[in-house]
This record gives structure tokens, sequence and C-alpha cells, in this order.
């Protein structure tokens, strides 16, 4: 492997990790805060990168799209979270994976009546449809440098609201125990469904951002929560921080694995990873409730 | 008088027999299709169900007048599902044959029970190479391919123009190798190099850095459904569709993709049993009618479902429509006489079609939507590979 060519796969890698992380960052606050198995994530990722197609063709704005997207997909995820998953805080997390997988099948179905069966296109703007020359004979697409770029930021912004703001503060509290923080006036209830409206919101950015560079169909989101799942038991539940490690990990770890190991165990080679982690760290890497 | 009135009795059997059987033959010819119409596969199923009723359409949903009935059913693209529909198709309507399996997965758990209950197996896509072989059976009949044609014809075009170093990429799964077994049968010279992937995955960046990095003449891609959707945007992102060309063959990137890979799949070139663009007055009228009552462009797949369906309609019409009488109805398919719309069909002796292969190139249309512009035909009579291991019973 020559120099320029590690160079390229180790971006790749850096790439597919930061788009793991922005899927699994609101699937670990929800599991953590809430103790919430939502299976459901991988609906609302798929929602986020149907929704932003229909926006891109009615305002041909990018941006604008984009952000609308986010706001649709958090505001069902608030309707969500305030009709059925309330009611299950407190149920057995079968119960919870029964419920969110029923979600799944409900989404998939919509999803189907509006759009139909036939994968829609995702129309990317001009700037970023093609790739450019980094250094030497480095050439990298545009869109994926956009999407690391983003990666980074939210990663940044979500240390910063988590660690060092008040809200951040009441979600952590909450966390980690919830009883106390509510007799301390914590609005408990309003925290959780900001949460989970934030963890929609981030799910649906992350699907508006893969749908651009893979297939936007019924269905996108099932592959990506079993990932997300793999990404948030590494970096122990609950943790941004430890989904953000794992999350760059599991980038770099597959596309080498992929690239230098035979075929069979370049696809297992994360899974592999996953068992050791947890075998050396039952909790994850970053464990939340010590 | 003891044994007039048993005769009696006889006679009045015999008649209530004959009634019976009389209005048996009045019922309709049921046909049962089973496809997969949900989760991610089921644009093709769609296109196949649509395709097959617009078949049914063209002949009034009868055939020799007596009417044509369809049992739809889904297979989820899982072989149990499958095995469980064909139960049901079976036993409790009464199906005189089944069609309309995408997978070959599905295709092999479910087809056993059909030749086993003596119906038939018609089959308008999978075409495992057992089925066309060893395991030939003489109520199966496949209309679509054997699975390896798909890429055959493109071995062959890559050969003649002299693409040195081939670079192939394709799931790991049965039907990658068997793409791979078809193109390296008639590309003859081995390939630079064959790369697996895990089925289903998202993300291409990786190989496609290897691939620049190796600096083939050609790519070669089987990457079926959303997969394909996935690898041609990221090849087109990447810049490379203007370095190495991509190329594909029959059934990988078609209209249940094309709408979705928009600009990006332009000047690609692929493999093909078909196209909408080929010119007879049967493919005319499919592709007309199919836009007209579908508002889309018919695919591969929906083609060869139109044909599936007008083969079984032809040869139920050669007989009268009597598919009770099975050694007629087997013959009558067998050398069946129908104007494909994918131009010459006839059956080799293992009852899988020899056909045309054709190369066609991704271009915009003057509606602006992205087709695949006819370039030509590599090859002529195409028969599989595994006719020879066939020892099928001859025809009563």
């Amino acid at each position: 492997m020559s120099a320029s060519l590690f160079i390229e796969q180790m971006l790749n890698g850096i790439q597919f990790g930061v788009m793991l992380f922005l899927i699994s960052a609101g699937l670990t606050l929800v599991f953590g805060i809430m103790n919430l198995i939502n299976l459901a994530h991988g609906a609302l990722f798929m929602l986020g990168a149907f929704l932003a197609t229909a926006f891109i063709k009615w305002t041909n704005n990018y941006l604008l799209a984009a952000v609308l997207a986010m706001v649709i997909t958090a505001f069902v995820g608030y309707v969500l979270e305030l009709l059925v998953l309330r009611r299950f805080y407190s149920r057995s997390h079968l119960d919870q994976v029964l419920v969110t997988f029923g979600l799944i099948l409900v989404f998939n179905d919509i999803v189907r009546l509006i759009w139909g069966v036939v994968p829609v296109q995702f129309r990317l703007p001009q700037a970023f449809a093609g790739s450019i020359n980094l250094f030497g004979d480095v050439q990298y697409p545009t869109f994926r440098l956009l999407i690391l770029a983003v990666g980074l930021l939210v990663a940044l912004g979500l240390y910063y609201v988590v660690v060092h703001t008040r809200i951040g503060m009441w979600i952590r509290a909450g966390a980690s125990n919830r009883p106390m923080a509510s007799a301390l006036g914590v609005d408990v209830g309003l925290i959780f469904s900001l949460v989970f409206a934030a963890g929609a919101a981030l799910a649906g950015l992350a699907g508006l951002m893969t749908g651009s560079i893979s297939s936007v169909q019924v269905g996108m989101g099932d592959p990506v929560l079993i990932l997300a799942l793999v990404v948030t038991v590494i970096g122990g539940i609950g943790s941004i921080r430890g989904a953000f490690v794992a999350a760059l990990m599991i980038g770099i770890v597959d596309t080498f694995g992929r690239v230098l190991l035979p075929p069979a165990l370049g696809s297992m080679v994360i899974f592999m990873l996953m068992a050791v982690i947890l075998a050396w760290r039952p909790k994850g890497l970053f464990p939340v409730h010590a | 008088m003891k044994s007039k009135s048993s005769a009696a009795i006889l006679a009045a059997g015999v008649a209530v027999f004959a009634i019976a059987t009389a209005s048996a033959q009045q019922g309709p010819i049921k046909i049962g299709h089973m496809t997969t119409t949900s989760g991610p596969q089921a644009v093709i199923g769609i296109d196949m169900v649509d395709a097959f009723k617009l078949a049914l359409k063209h002949s009034g949903d009868t055939v020799a007048g007596r009417k044509v009935e369809v049992i739809w059913g889904d297979d989820q693209a899982k072989p149990d599902v499958g095995r469980q529909v064909a139960d049901k198709m079976l036993e409790s309507d009464r199906v005189h044959m089944m069609t309309g399996i995408i997978f070959s997965n599905v295709l092999l758990a479910s087809v056993k029970p059909v030749l086993d209950a003596g119906a038939f197996y018609i089959s308008s896509n999978a075409g495992p190479s057992q089925l066309a072989g060893r395991q030939c059976h003489p109520n199966f009949f496949g209309v679509a391919f054997q699975n390896d044609n798909n890429f055959e014809g493109l071995g062959q075009h890559m050969r003649e123009k002299g693409f040195k170093k081939v670079y192939f990429l394709a799931p790991n799964y049965p039907a990658g190798k068997d793409m791979a077994s078809g193109y390296k049968r008639y590309y003859k010279d081995g390939l630079a190099a064959e790369v697996y992937t895990s089925f289903g995955q998202l993300d291409y960046s990786a190989e496609i850095a290897q691939v620049r990095a190796a600096k083939p003449d050609a790519v070669v891609i089987f990457y079926p459904g959303g997969m394909g959707i996935n690898f041609v945007k990221q090849y087109a992102q990447a810049g490379m569709m203007s370095q190495i060309p991509l190329f594909t063959g029959a059934g990988t990137v078609d209209q249940t993709t094309l709408p979705a890979i928009g600009d990006a799949a332009i000047g690609m070139y692929t493999g093909a049993l078909w196209s909408e663009f080929l010119d007879n007055a049967a493919n005319k009228r499919f592709v007309e009618d199919f836009e007209k009552e579908y508002k889309r462009i018919p695919s591969g797949f929906a083609s060869a479902s139109y044909d599936t369906a007008r083969a079984i309609l032809a040869a139920l019409n050669s007989i009268g429509g009597k598919v009770e009488d099975k050694d007629a109805f087997r013959k009558a398919m067998a050398n069946v006489k129908f104007e494909a719309v994918r131009g010459n069909f006839k059956f080799n002796k293992n009852q899988f079609p020899i056909q045309d292969y054709y190369l066609v190139q991704i271009e915009k249309d003057a509606k602006g939507r992205t087709v695949a512009g006819f370039r030509g035909t590599i090859m002529k009579d195409l028969a599989d590979a595994y006719g020879s291991d066939c020892k099928m019973p001859p025809l009563k």
C-alpha cells in the first residue's frame, strides 16, 4: 500500500466513522438517558433522507432542505416520544424492542405509501457532486469532505452542550439519577422530550448525509441500525465521547479490514473487535453509569 | 330389479362425475404468482407484477375462451415464507402452475412442493444452475435466463474489445460467484482482481480507492438493487467514470435503479438480455402500453415477466386452454411459439432459453430521463452451460 493510498483509505475510514457517529449519537443519548432501546432510530434516519430529497425538489436549496428535513424529523421524534415511547420507559427492554421494531414496519410502509418502492434520487449541489485533488495524487469526493466537516462540528457542538451548558447539566443529572433530579426541580419529562427530538434530528441529519452518497429507499435504515448499535455498545451506553471514539475506531478498522483481509473475515472484523472490547471492558470504553 | 337400480345409480354416478369434470374444464385456469412485493427488493417484484398484469390485460384475461385467474403472493425474499405461500397456493387455491420468484434461494426452497404436486413452475426471473443442469425437471421452464447468462455476453464483448486488465467486484453470495463464472466463461483470460464485498454494503469508498490504485483497463460490477445505486453514485462522485470505464452485466443497472442513480450512470456500458429500444412489434406495444399504464419505463425484470405470461398464454392457446392435460401443456410449452419482446427466443432441451445478448449504454432520452440506449447485439443464440448435465425424460 503506497503512502497516498494509505492516506486516502485513512480519510475514508475517518469519514465513515464520522458518519457512524452522526447515526449513533442520538441512539446512545436516548439509550443512556431514558434507558430506552429505540430500534426505530433507523426509521428516523430513513425519514430524514426521504424528506430531504422531497425538499430539495421543492425548494432547490440544499441547505434549506436539510434544515427543513431535520426540523420535521425532530418533530416526528417529539410526537413519537409523547404518544408512544413515553409509556415504555419503565417497561422491560423486551417490550421496548417489540414496540420500536413495530414502529420500523409502520414507518417503512408509510414511506412506501408516500414515495413508492422505486429508490428516489438525491441530487447533490453542483459544487459537491465531483471530487477534488487534495495533494499529490490523492483525489477525494468533495461531498465526503463536507460530511467529515459536518460530523466533526456536530461532535464539538454536542460536547459543548452536554458538558458546558445548563441543559447539558440537566441531561446528565436526569441520566444519572432521575428521581433526585426531578426532586431538585428539573422537569425530567421535558428534558426527555427534548433529548428524543434532538436524537431524531441527528438521525435525520445522518440520513440525509448518507442519502447523498448511497441509495434512498425503503428500509435503508435497517442495516445502519446494526452498526449504530455496535458503536453504542463499544463506546459505552449513553456516552457521547464513547460513541465518537468507537465510531472512528469502527470506521477505520472496517475500512482497512475490507481492503486488507479476505472478504469473509473483512466483514466480520468489526464484530470481532466488539467481542474483544466487551470481554476487556464489559460496559464499553467510556461507561456512564459506573 | 335390483341390478337395474344399481345400474341406474352407477349411471347417475357417471353422469355426476362427467358433470364435475366438465365444470372443472369450465373453471378458470389458475396461476400462482409469487414474488417479492415488500421490503427493499419490492421494486423488482412490483415491476414484474405490473408487467404480468399487462400481458393478461392484452389477452383480455382469457385464453381459448377460458378465464385466467391469478393468485398473487409475496415471498418477502425469504425462502421459508416462499415455501409456505407455495404450499397454500397448491393446497387451498389449487393452482395449475406458479411463477414470479426473483431470488434463486427462494426458488430452490419453494419449487419442490410445486413439482411434487404435479404442477408446473414457469420461472420469470431466478434461473439457478441446479435446475438448468442435474436437477432439471419436465415441469420446470425457465423463461427469463439461467443466472450465468447475465454476464456471459459481457465477458465475450470485453475480450473482443481487448480489455486486458479487468477488475471485478460483486457481493459475497452465490449469485455473485455465478456472475463471475459466467463472465470468465467467455472472457477466458482470467481477471486481474476479483473482489467480493459483504451483501448490502453501503459504502464503497475503500474499494474504489483500491481500484484507483490498481489502475485497471476496466471495472466490471455485479451489484443488484440498492448496492448498485450506492456503488455507481460513489464511483462517479470519486471522479472515476472518466478515468476507468465501468461495465456491468444484465439486470444490475436498469430502470429499477436508474431513477435513483440519475446522471451519475451516464456513459456506463451494460450487458442486457432486453432493451426498451429493441425494434420488434411486440416490444413496442409492451413498452408503450407499460408507460401509459404505469407512468414509468419498464425494466428488464418487467420484460421477462411479460414474456413469461405471454409464453404461458400462447402455450395454453395452442391446446385450447386444456391445462388439465399435463402432457399436452408440457409439450406446448417446450415448443411454444410467441413473439418475445426480447427478440429471438426458444427453449433449449433443458427448458431454459436460447436467446440473444445485447450491449446498451446509459444515456438521456428526449424527455431527459436516463435510459439504456441500444448499442448492438453481442451474442446470437446464447444457451447456458449446464444443459449437458440435464437428463430430461423425452416428451410424451
